[in-house]
């Protein structure tokens, strides 16, 4: 084994997991929010995700159709990126709700659910024949922005695109967002009211429904900027890519505490971390005997073994032990 | 003020008020009696709109409230203690109170009523910044009216404001509620303990098996025979 390999690659490996972590936080958002207030887990949440890399496609080819893509500065074209998945996706989700879930607030619980596997299937389909009308193809790739593929060397074995730089301070700037408005906050307060008891809630003046389509919405928006920095960090991009990372980061809202806001955020770091090690040390640490092909396995094992141990989550206690 | 006339309302088709009608007028306390599921926790959801009636009317200064929701209604000026307190115990005790004003936007007054709740309840004061489910039972319940008092009501339902607190700490509370009424807020106050109730109230009503049987003023109810062999434990 070659124990210098390993030190080296270490740099390069957590800033890899850092990033997966981060777009796992950004969508894991989406799932604990709306459970925290509905008790429901929508299923169609990676659509979601997956219709805000769409949005951002679409504007990159449509800049680059009109000859504009190079004469605009790059952090232009990525906050125009950014607004148009977080507008498409937050806009989804309060649509899907309304029409999808709502009507469904009273029935047993499993109906919603199906309900939400129902529109997940459904959106990946509508993507599909919209993008197949539209384009005539439905795998599309991100065109290239040249300045965020620059790569500057910090040592000789770490090298980082100003991608990957971009993808963690926007994410960071989402969660730091995200955490303001949640918790120092006005409606954000409201919305952890209404998390805490409806009926109370609504004896406040709180327009119960209203504060359910905003955490839609706040989660579509965090869901869909993931989107767009999914679609920029990994280039290729078809309907059906929401799925896996729609589960891992529904895993990683479970592995912080579902429900839990600095828990969604906590689960998919810890998650996109052992994702990345898997990745790189498994074969490494075993002599080739694992590869990187299994990374899920060696994930999800350890996952399961911090819910053995902590079966409301890493930070799922703290909730419990406050109310 | 206040006027409730044949108020029906269900459980899943089963009757819980059956023609219920009451009125509260400007600068009462008002106490609602009765035994256990008597139907006043009922009454109240549905007049502060959690519960919608199958018929009846309910109207607050001419105005009817019978179908708007609860959000609405507390535009109105009613606010409602429910039974149990219900304070959000994961927000602070800060964060408790700021929701009891979240229609208002009036923020001078609001700091004006802040500043009058926690003068009220100085136990409040002390624990602004701890989370409420933290609190003990008597603090959640001066929690509980705290911030319904934010929404500065008109009118103010209180559901057992008593329940589950040591005798003092009743006496305590009820002499707030009077001092609240004497502010210039209008209460409908339902009690299990009747003594106290009337004690503090002006008049009051005893609910039986959804319908009102007996009305009077304080005095009356708490020399009626019937009142005092059921309810004043004689
Ligand atoms: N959510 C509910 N579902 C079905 N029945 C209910 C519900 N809430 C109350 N009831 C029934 O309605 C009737 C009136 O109940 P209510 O809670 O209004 O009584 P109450 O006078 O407040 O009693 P208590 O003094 O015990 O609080 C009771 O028979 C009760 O069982
Ligand atoms: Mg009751």
């Amino acid at each position: 084994m070659d124990f210098q390999l390993l030190v080296d690659i270490f740099p390069q490996v957590l800033l890899d997991g850092l990033i997966l972590g981060f777009m796992y936080a950004l969508i894991a958002l989406g799932y604990t929010m709306v459970y925290g207030v509905l008790e429901f887990i929508n299923f169609a949440h990676s659509e979601i995700f997956i219709v805000g890399a769409f949005a951002g496609v679409e504007i990159l080819l449509g800049l680059k159709g009109a000859g504009w893509l190079d004469g605009l500065p790059w952090p232009l074209v990525l906050l125009l990126l950014l607004l148009a998945g977080m507008a498409v996706s937050g806009l989804l989700a309060v649509t899907v709700e309304r029409i999808a879930y709502r009507p469904l607030r009273s029935a047993p619980r499993l109906i919603p659910l199906i309900s939400a596997i129902g529109v997940s299937f459904f959106l990946q389909d509508l993507i599909r024949l919209v993008e197949s009308i539209w384009r005539n193809a439905f795998n599309l790739v991100y065109p290239t922005l040249d300045a965020l593929n620059l790569r500057f060397e910090l040592t000789e074995t770490i090298d980082v695109s100003v991608k990957s730089i971009v993808v963690i301070v926007a994410a960071l700037g989402m969660l730091w967002v995200l955490h303001l408005l949640v918790n120092r906050t006005k409606i954000g307060t409201a919305i952890r009211a209404v998390a805490e008891d409806q009926a109370a809630a609504s004896l406040m003046g709180i327009d119960v429904n209203r504060i359910i389509s905003l955490t839609f919405f706040i989660g579509g928006v965090m869901g869909g900027a993931a989107g767009v920095l999914f679609g920029v960090q990994y280039g290729l991009i078809n309907p059906y890519s929401g799925f896996i990372p729609g589960l891992k980061a529904f895993t990683a809202a479970v592995l912080g505490g579902i429900g839990n806001i600095p828990g969604a955020m906590l689960g998919g770091i810890v998650l996109g971390l052992l994702e990345a090690f898997a990745a790189s040390y498994l074969s490494l640490l075993t002599g080739g005997a694992f590869g990187a092909e299994y990374k899920d396995i060696f994930a999800f094992s350890v996952l399961i073994l911090i819910l053995i141990f902590r079966p409301k989550g890493l930070l799922g206690e703290i909730v419990r032990e406050r109310a | 003020m206040l006027s409730v006339e044949a108020l029906e309302v269900a459980y899943g088709g089963i009757p819980a008020l059956n023609g219920v009608a009451l009125g509260v007028d400007r600068g009462e306390i008002v106490a609602l009696l009765g035994n256990n599921g008597a139907g006043k926790t009922t009454t109240l959801k549905t007049i502060s709109g959690l519960l919608r009636p199958l018929r009846g009317a309910i109207v607050l200064e001419g105005e009817s409230l019978v179908g708007a929701p609860a959000h609405r209604i507390v535009l109105k000026g009613i606010a409602h203690v429910p039974e149990g307190r219900r304070i959000f115990n994961r927000l602070t005790v800060r964060e408790n109170l700021m929701m009891g004003a979240y229609p208002r936007h009036d923020a001078a007054a609001i700091a004006g009523d802040l500043d009058r709740v926690l003068t009220l309840f100085p136990r409040l004061e002390e624990r602004i910044g701890q989370v409420a489910g933290t609190l003990s039972g008597g603090e959640q319940q001066m929690l509980a009216i705290g911030r319904a008092l934010m929404l500065s009501p008109r009118l103010l339902l209180l559901d057992e404001p008593s329940m589950g607190l040591a005798p003092v700490l009743v006496e305590q509370i009820f002499e707030t509620i009077v001092d609240i009424n004497r502010q210039g807020t209008t209460i409908l106050l339902v009690e299990q303990n009747a003594a106290m109730a009337l004690a503090i109230a002006h008049r009051g009503y005893v609910l039986e098996t959804g319908t009102v049987v007996l009305a009077g003023t304080a005095a009356e109810l708490s020399d009626n025979a019937d009142v005092r062999r059921a309810y004043l434990g004689e």
